[in-house]
């Protein structure tokens, strides 16, 4: 099978949950009897204004045409009335937002910044604090690095990121004074000022986070580390730092590989709650507006579009398992 | 009459986590801890009920009238407020912090049980049935698992209507998300175990389905089971934490852990002891349940134990 077949293959089965991850979205929200026009409708709100807004933003009709208008929009763009007080909403459009008078999608754009520094910098952060440690502690098998490897990496699973993100601010924000709490300054502004905010943001989020590479780097190094492979690579004389760093790790980095993709793809939600905890304008403050105004549009928006990160990310980690073990390109 | 399984599996699996917990000391120590909070949730009532206090009445006496803070140092402990009480309201601490036990692990345990519940009868049927039966629960799994489902419950909370109780709400979507998981699991043991010659003997007496599976299948599912419904406790107790923390779990006044340390951000500088006692309680649950699910891994699931 060529790599382009692969390639297509994977890519159209994404789009198939994709478009099923929007499908049942909708239905749910719509099934909900929640009046998304009875907030549109001004007041005081009589049943003809209530159908006026209704029609308008396109809630009279039933919720599978609704989802094809949705869909269509995607393509061909959409127009909310007609007239003077029409709406139009470019392709590729992705719902409007009544409540903020902006598409959904500029409304996603505007934040994600935000949200993808704080998401790169602690996963880059987590990846190579997790994966060492793990390496560490499984050379050090049963010595003292080990086992403080193993507990703090319990103590990271147990903690939710709030609790951390908020003791990190108590003890280094207040306490110590070292580092500033809050508020976030764009990459073009000053690049220095927006890696020294995100710092204590970006090492919460990979506290919570690496513990679970630390285990799963030590399970698989010990597991690779006694391979026949291994021994031979020891015996022909290659140092140490070779052994492991060339020949081991790559075989460790498979399964380490798959599990940084689906933390990549859910850390949206995780990056929602460090938001709130440090105050910082991210995608996370966006879907908190749109739960406050029960704005419609934009859930799903943002439901679509986390969806949209984990199956992108899935995409990319099996791409990523071919290019790092040969096997997996043939089947 | 059916011919039994080589061994029974529940009682060999007693035996193992009983000289587990007798070797693993973390396991012992998360086993005890839950055994303590667990008793905590269920005696709430009386344990506030000695300390003479309750969630829910505000005591504005305890505070500083100037700034809405406890009185007193730290976070105002005393021998009527043993951790406290909280800021602008005076509610006791200890009692929410007690009674919020019960919520954690009412909306943790009853979830898990939905999870479990889901989880084991469609992995099972998939795993038994296999063919389009197996393609389409394992597709299903496949589709769940590349669900936001943490963002997709936000927007949830925030479409369903009041009327429909939050508790409830909160154990069926939590619980509903965990299936996949836990049916991957039971799947994948019942192809091994479906072709061993126990089941086929049962099969070819005559036994059904239903009777295959309660007899022959579930006494040699019961370890991983476990395994994994320990495991996953922590994340629920989280997942009801994190959304009672964004405003969006259970409502208040019930008292809640998640949106006691939401109430704490605004106090962190001033008072921190009303950080420390709920989100100490919140962490020491998600522990315990982590370090003895590990600890029941070793014990019943050697395959995939931690080396030590």
């Amino acid at each position: 099978m060529g790599a382009l077949k692969f390639v297509g293959l994977r890519l159209a089965g994404a789009v198939l949950v994709l478009f099923l991850v929007a499908l049942s979205t909708y239905a749910v929200f719509y099934l909900v009897p929640a009046d998304p026009a009875l907030q549109a409708c001004g007041r005081p709100c009589t049943e003809q204004n209530l159908a006026l807004a209704r029609d308008f933003m396109g809630y009279g009709d039933p919720w599978w045409q609704q989802f094809l208008d949705f869909a269509g929009g995607i393509f061909t763009g959409r127009v909310f009335g007609s007239g003077a007080t029409a709406i139009t909403c470019d392709a590729p459009c992705f719902g409007y937002s009544f409540a903020q008078n902006t598409d959904v999608i500029t409304l996603i754009g505007e934040r994600l910044p935000v949200t993808a520094s704080l998401a790169v910098g602690a996963a880059v952060l987590w990846l190579v604090t997790g994966v060492g440690a793990g390496v560490v502690a499984a050379l050090r098998r049963g010595t003292a690095w080990d086992r403080l490897a193993l507990a703090s990496s319990v103590a990271g699973v147990s903690a939710p990121v709030y609790l951390v993100g908020l003791l990190g601010i108590l003890v280094f924000g207040f306490t110590l004074d070292v580092v500033p709490v809050g508020g976030y300054v764009p990459f073009t502004t000053s690049p220095v000022d927006w890696a020294w905010r995100l710092l204590l943001p970006w090492a919460v989020l990979a506290f919570s986070h690496a513990a679970i590479y630390t285990r799963l780097t030590r399970t698989q190094m010990l597991d690779t580390l006694g391979e026949d492979y291994i021994r031979t690579a020891r015996a022909k004389g290659l140092t140490e730092t070779k052994v492991v760093g060339k020949h081991a790790l790559r075989n460790v980095l498979l399964p380490v590989v798959t599990v940084f993709g689906v933390d990549l793809g859910t850390l949206l939600g995780g990056a929602v709650i460090t938001e709130r905890v440090f105050g910082l304008p991210g995608l996370g403050g966006l879907l908190i507006d749109a739960v406050g105004q029960r704005d419609l549009p934009l859930l799903l928006g943002c439901t679509l579009f986390a969806a949209f990160l984990i199956v992108t990310a899935n995409v990319v980690v099996d791409l990523c398992y071919g290019a790092l073990d040969p096997r997996a390109r043939l089947s | 009459m059916s011919p039994s399984p080589p061994a029974n599996g529940v009682r060999s699996s007693w035996t193992a986590v009983r000289s587990m917990l007798r070797q693993d000391r973390w396991a012992l120590a998360g086993a005890l801890t839950i055994a303590l909070l667990a008793l905590v949730a269920i005696g709430a009532d009386v344990l506030t009920a000695i300390e003479g206090q309750d969630p829910y009445t505000y005591r504005t006496e305890a505070l500083d009238p100037a700034t809405g803070a406890p009185a007193g140092p730290l976070g105002g402990v005393s021998g009527d407020h043993w951790f406290g009480v909280e800021p602008l309201t005076g509610r006791d601490l200890f009692a929410i912090v007690v009674h919020g036990a019960r919520t954690s692990f009412l909306i943790g345990l009853a979830a898990t049980a939905v999870s479990v519940l889901l989880g084991v009868v469609l992995g099972a049927i998939a795993g038994y049935l296999g063919g389009a039966v197996d393609k389409l629960v394992t597709w299903t799994a496949d589709v769940l698992l590349g669900f936001p489902y943490l963002v997709f419950m936000i927007a949830l909370a925030a479409v369903v209507p009041g009327e429909v109780p939050r508790p409830l709400l909160l154990i069926v979507v939590i619980g509903f998300f965990g299936w996949p998981s836990i049916a991957r699991i039971v799947r994948a043991q019942t192809l091994t175990l479906r072709n061993r010659g126990f089941v086929s003997a049962a099969r070819s007496l005559g036994a059904g389905p239903g009777h295959v599976f309660r007899h022959e299948l579930l006494p040699n599912l019961w370890g991983p089971i476990i395994v994994v419904s320990t495991l996953s406790i922590p994340g629920k107790i989280g997942t009801e934490a994190a959304l009672s923390f964004l405003g969006l779990g259970i409502p208040p006044p019930t008292p809640s852990w998640g949106r006691a340390i939401s109430a704490a951000i605004d106090w962190v500088a001033t008072d921190p002891m009303f950080l420390v006692f709920p989100g100490a309680a919140l962490f020491l649950a998600t522990w315990a349940f982590n370090v003895l699910g590990d600890g029941l891994r070793d014990a019943l699931d050697p395959r995939t134990a931690v080396l030590r």
